[in-house]
């Protein structure tokens, strides 16, 4: 395996510095041939982007911060937020620690975890209050600061947390509303991948709210691609008047450009979220617009504010949410965005 | 040899005419089923019966009976497999990270993806035969074992939860070509998925009825034991078996993976229940040694009409779920219920 990449990297350095004759090169082409290489994209073209390291830049005591969140397993989303406080942690000195589960029940216990091990600031996600309740206010009790994040703006301050920071859903869905009727379309079909998410239907109720024409909501399964573009395109096929679909999870737009431009009859495509495939198509036009709600965003900010809290008793938003969304990027967005989601940073 | 299903037509064939011999067949119940389904969702659904429609509806039974297909095999040889979901994400996640990090040209990854897949299947059958544990047992631990580390790995190669773009490489159009392309046939624009889930039903069908091997599944199916003790190589029918899932598992990956150019790593959870299923609604028994390939095709036809044929009729998604469950319940109540009126009559 290793020499496989060695070469498929090292030859070509090779052919770059020494030029001296056609035969290098042709032994160099004939070399990458053999081996398998591809001379486009791929760990060589990402190698050959510059990337952006850190190191810490303060020197206050190393503080232990842990992030619970609701996130499932393998979400591109969550990803991102994680590598937002990450970067946050590196350049706060602070030791940070991330678990998740999308079930309320065992995030509770992931919670009470980390007020176990007594750690000094907690960042959580309230998707299912309810269930996070007594454990938030055991940590509040306990003395750990606690911020949230991405869901529960109406319960973050009830619970003694000192900040929230987010998206208001339905506010992201109004700004996605408005964008549809300046583009003048007429109906909309709102793809929820997650049946019985609240954050979900809130998103494709802002667009109802806001947008003057129709939605219709399509449940899909999220963790089954094929079956995702067949549900999409049988609806469109079932519904000609249907003229742009809203995803409301990043992965999916790609997906259901796909199923668009099978089924015939130009919807435009329109998501929440960002990833390197949705800032690809924004470029390409395949995809119109999307709200980004900043991942990246919530997970540096609550780290760094916490931080904030401990070093200078800092604090943001003065009970209110503070607000990292909804941005809305189009193509002409698309070059700077690209760069940034290459590296999971957006 | 004595209880092969070869002897026991020729038992049939000694006691009645074709017509009575016909409702024997494994899949017979199924064939009712889907047409009961066809015409329902014929009169309820608008736009279900348009070429277009059933190229859609075709596709997404395609996706699920590449898999069930092999399913119903082991089924048929007395085995589960709840591995099989995930190892299709595995062979996608295995041959697209490896064309990146190496930067190699796709075909090499499709390559390399292949020995590694079916060195999975190999794992399971080796430790089924070597441990004599139930194979529910051991595929639930690779089923865990390799969402666990689909996730990990991922996340420690790339660094993201979802693999990188490698539509731009070397060799993408050519293996999208193979393995998620479109074709024209008599004006029908249908996916190659089709064909690759025909030529897999011929196959299975060749050698579960004209074979050797065919015979020994049923037997080690039927009764192991008794098997063994007429020379039948049961453990290497289990081997091969399971061996058969995982080529299937690389099929549909490389599917996945060319249909979408970036994998996420989290998927395929939950799609091995949904083979099963497909399997047991054409015919297969739960307990093994009865059932067909050409039944688990049917039973995919199924499951792809029932879940977009739901979204032609535009019922309210809310009840999604249900209406699924419901319909499959029925179906499998009448296969069931043939196929006794056919034992009692023979």
């Amino acid at each position: 395996m290793t020499t496989a990449g060695g070469v498929c990297r090292g030859v070509r350095t090779g052919a770059r510095t020494g030029i001296r004759t056609r035969a290098t090169a042709l032994a160099a082409v004939l070399a990458l041939a053999l081996a398998g290489c591809s001379s486009t994209g791929g760990k060589r073209a990402e190698e050959e982007r510059e990337r952006a390291g850190g190191r810490a830049a303060v020197d206050t005591p190393r503080w232990t911060f842990a992030m619970v969140t609701h996130s499932g397993d393998g979400d591109t989303y969550w990803d991102i937020v994680r590598s937002g406080a990450e970067q946050a942690a590196v350049k706060d000195n602070v030791e940070f620690v991330y678990s998740h589960d999308k079930e309320a029940g065992r995030q509770a216990q992931l919670v009470q975890a980390a007020i176990d091990r007594k750690v000094d600031g907690l960042i959580v996600t309230l998707a299912k209050p309810e269930a996070m309740e007594a454990v938030v206010r055991e940590a509040v009790k306990a003395g750990i600061p606690v911020v949230t994040i991405n869901s529960g703006q109406d319960e973050s301050a009830d619970l003694g947390a000192l900040a929230h920071i987010g998206q208001d859903e339905s506010v992201a869905g109004e700004a996605v509303g408005q964008e549809l009727n300046e583009r003048g379309h007429d109906k909309a079909l709102c793809v929820v991948h997650e049946q019985g998410n609240v954050g979900h239907e809130e998103r494709c109720d802002g667009v109802r709210e806001a947008f003057d024409g129709e939605v219709e909501n399509l449940y899909v399964d999220g963790t089954n691609m094929p079956s995702v573009e067949s549900s999409v395109e049988a609806e469109l096929q079932s519904d000609r008047d249907v003229d742009t679909v809203v995803t409301l999870g990043a992965p999916f737009a790609a997906t259901a450009a796909k199923a668009v431009k099978r089924a015939g009859g130009g919807a435009e495509v329109n998501t929440f979220d960002l990833n390197a495939q949705v800032a690809a198509g924004l470029r390409d036009g395949t995809i119109g617009f999307a709200v980004d709600q900043q991942p990246y965003l919530q997970g540096y900010e609550a780290v760094d504010l916490l931080w904030l809290h401990r070093y200078n008793g800092n604090m943001l938003g003065g009970g209110r949410p503070v607000l990292t969304g909804p941005q809305l990027v189009t193509g002409d967005d698309a070059a700077d965005l690209e760069k940034y989601t290459e590296r999971g940073t957006r | 040899m004595t209880a092969t299903p070869a002897a026991l037509a020729e038992d049939a064939a000694e006691r009645g005419p074709v017509a009575r011999r016909l409702p024997a067949r494994p899949e017979l119940g199924a064939v009712v089923g889907a047409a009961a389904v066809l015409v329902f969702f014929a009169l309820a659904a608008d736009g279900f019966l348009r070429p277009a429609g059933l190229g859609t509806v075709l596709y997404a039974a395609s996706t699920i009976g590449i898999m069930a297909v092999p399913v119903a095999l082991l089924m048929i040889g007395g085995e589960f497999d709840l591995s099989a979901g995930v190892m299709v994400t595995s062979s996608a996640l295995v041959s697209s990270m490896f064309s990146y990090q190496m930067t190699a040209n796709t075909w090499v990854g499709v390559a390399v993806s292949l020995p590694v897949t079916l060195a999975i299947g190999f794992f399971n059958g080796w430790t089924l035969t070597r441990t004599r544990l139930p194979s529910f047992i051991i595929t639930l631990g690779t089923f865990l074992m390799l969402t666990g580390l689909n996730l990990g790995l991922t996340k420690l190669i790339g660094g993201t939860v979802s693999t990188r773009a490698i539509g731009d490489m070397e060799g993408f159009d050519s293996a999208r070509a193979v393995f998620a392309s479109d074709i024209t046939v008599g004006g029908f624009q249908l996916r190659i998925t089709i064909v690759w889930w025909l030529a897999l039903v011929a196959a299975a069908t060749w050698i579960l009825l004209r074979t050797r091997a065919g015979n020994w599944i049923f037997a080690t199916g039927g009764n192991a034991e008794a098997a063994r003790a007429v020379g039948v190589p049961v453990d290497r029918v289990r081997i091969g078996l399971y061996t058969g899932v995982a080529l299937a598992a690389w099929i549909s990956g490389q599917h996945l993976l060319f249909s979408y150019d970036v994998v996420q790593s989290g998927e395929g959870v939950g799609n091995e229940l949904i083979y099963i299923a497909a399997a047991v609604i054409g015919g297969c028994l739960l307990t093994g040694g009865y059932g067909s390939a050409a039944g688990a095709a049917v039973g995919a036809l199924i499951f792809g009409m029932t879940s977009k044929g739901i979204v032609y009729a535009q019922w309210d998604p809310s009840w999604f779920k249900f209406f699924l469950g419901a319909m499959l319940l029925l179906a499998t109540l009448l296969n069931a219920w043939i196929r006794k009126r056919a034992e009692a009559s023979s």
